[in-house]
């Protein structure tokens, strides 16, 4: 597998949380906090990556991350190209790896890597040359790592410390990237008590081994919690055997007022969006007072610039 | 070498500021030594306007040779630099090149009616069109001998020569 870290110790890819040191996310956090001001600006925009050419690959159609990531590049001076790849090369056979080479030789020195399989950029990180670097925008059900930072972030905001929380991750834990990286960040940053709540079927497997609680009952699984991750659940999970129907998984598992209301009193409520409305979670919680889920978005850009400019600077 | 005590150095800074001073005049100290010097001199000379502080770790013109520095600082602009007449703060003045970036990145928030400069030591050294219009001491340094400032816990300044080879 591809290693992340480079001789030194730097980052020189981001593929995924885990193996990351403590020191290192709160580095990332760090460095997100300078860019937090620099968005605040008349001129958002510094001049670090200026002449960079930096390529979005989304293999797996997505609005919302590429646009923080086009967003994040160019506040950071880099020239941004985005290429939706599932409408044009790979409709014509041509391989990952060759479109890679052609995007090299053109003297990329970033690429953005989104793709429905799981190592995707591990496999781009693998074969580029060493001046390049990669981020893995989600691959398959395996990582999503800039996700779970920019959810770090707003969580060390919000609550300062993790080493006191109680942390609840709600939903889809089985199809979900964002949930394997932000249990991996989590116990990382010293979070004592991770628990994940869902149906029995969206559960995978020996998932306490990765240091979580399960719970299949929101009742149990929200008492004391300060911060609840929900998970956006997937509209084709509907179509097979795992859920009955979207109503009943409301009536478990949506996050309501009243089921809020089993959470600490100052409990944090964050979404990584795009959010279903009356699925996973009830509008007065989504527009509530606990909710942070557009502080996240800001926070997001913030948190790419740092990753990319860590990057960059390796 | 024996440096001048830095007590001393500080009072003939501060001093020439003050004899040049208007009453809208805002410090910007450049982190980490120029911020704590902006800090003091803001106390000495009994300013009531805001004191700013620039971290330039984005505008540096090194990235691409050292990368990112490891301990990058928010910057903290606290008025609105439209206008403002800005004292830029640092504790040493070598290559300009430092000066050069906090330049830079102020225009990013805006177009200050006027900065100037002033720096507690003037090394010689200069690779830029920079000088300071305020100095506290004149050294003249072997290019590799490297001079800081360092504060104690009761926040007193002191400048300190690493020794030489």
């Amino acid at each position: 597998m591809q290693r992340q870290l480079n001789k030194n110790g730097e980052l020189q890819h981001l593929l995924t949380i885990e193996g990351l040191s403590a020191a290192m996310l709160h580095h990332i956090l760090d460095t997100a906090e300078s860019f937090v001001g620099v968005t605040e600006r008349e001129v958002k925009k510094v001049p670090l990556l200026r002449g960079k050419a930096i390529f979005n690959l989304f293999f797996e159609p997505s609005t919302r991350t590429r646009t923080t990531f086009e967003i994040a590049a160019k506040r950071l001076s880099a020239d941004v190209i985005n290429l939706n790849i599932s409408a044009s090369s790979q409709s014509k056979g041509e391989t990952l790896l060759d479109t890679v080479n052609n995007l090299s030789a053109m003297h990329a020195d970033m690429f953005i890597v989104r793709h429905a399989q799981s190592g995707a950029a591990h496999l781009i990180a693998n074969h580029v040359a060493p001046e390049i670097h990669v981020i893995n925008a989600g691959d398959g059900r395996h990582a999503h790592p800039t996700q779970a930072l920019l959810d770090m972030y707003t969580i060390r905001h919000f609550k300062r410390d993790f080493h006191e929380l109680k942390v609840a991750i709600i939903g889809d834990i089985m199809h979900s990237r964002v949930a394997r990286s932000q249990i991996h960040a989590l116990t990382t940053l010293g979070v004592p008590e991770v628990r994940v709540i869902a149906p029995k079927t969206l559960l995978p497997k020996g998932v306490e081994h990765l240091g979580v609680h399960p719970y299949h009952d929101m009742a149990k699984g929200l008492k004391d919690v300060d911060v609840l991750l929900m998970l956006r659940l997937q509209n084709e999970r509907m179509q097979g055997a795992l859920l009955p129907s979207a109503q009943e998984y409301f009536k478990y598992y949506g996050l309501t007022p009243e089921k809020l209301a089993l959470a600490k009193p100052d409990a944090i409520v964050m979404h990584p969006g795009p959010m279903n409305r009356g699925i996973e979670i009830d509008s007065a919680v989504a527009d509530g007072p606990q909710s942070v889920i557009l502080p996240q978005v800001t926070f997001g850009i913030a948190v790419r610039m740092a990753v990319m400019s860590i990057l960059a600077g390796s | 070498m024996e440096l001048p005590q830095t007590r001393d150095i500080l009072e003939k800074l501060a001093k020439d500021i003050r004899a040049d001073l208007t009453g809208d005049v805002i410090l910007v100290g450049i982190h980490t030594g120029g911020a704590w010097l902006a800090e003091e001199l803001h106390r000495m000379l009994g300013l009531s306007t805001p004191l700013g502080m620039l971290d330039i770790s984005f505008y540096r013109d090194d990235f691409e040779r050292i990368g990112l520095h490891p301990e990058v600082k928010p910057s903290d602009i606290p008025f609105d630099v439209d206008g403002a007449d800005i004292l830029l703060v640092d504790d040493v003045l070598f290559t300009g090149r430092t000066v050069r970036a906090a330049v830079n990145e102020i225009f990013d928030y805006g177009r200050p009616a006027r900065i100037r400069l002033a720096v507690l030591v003037d090394r010689g050294g200069r690779e830029l069109p920079i000088e300071a219009r305020f100095t506290g001491v004149k050294l003249d340094l072997d290019e590799h001998r490297m001079i800081d400032l360092l504060r104690n816990d009761s926040g007193g300044l002191e400048l300190r020569l690493r020794p030489g080879n």
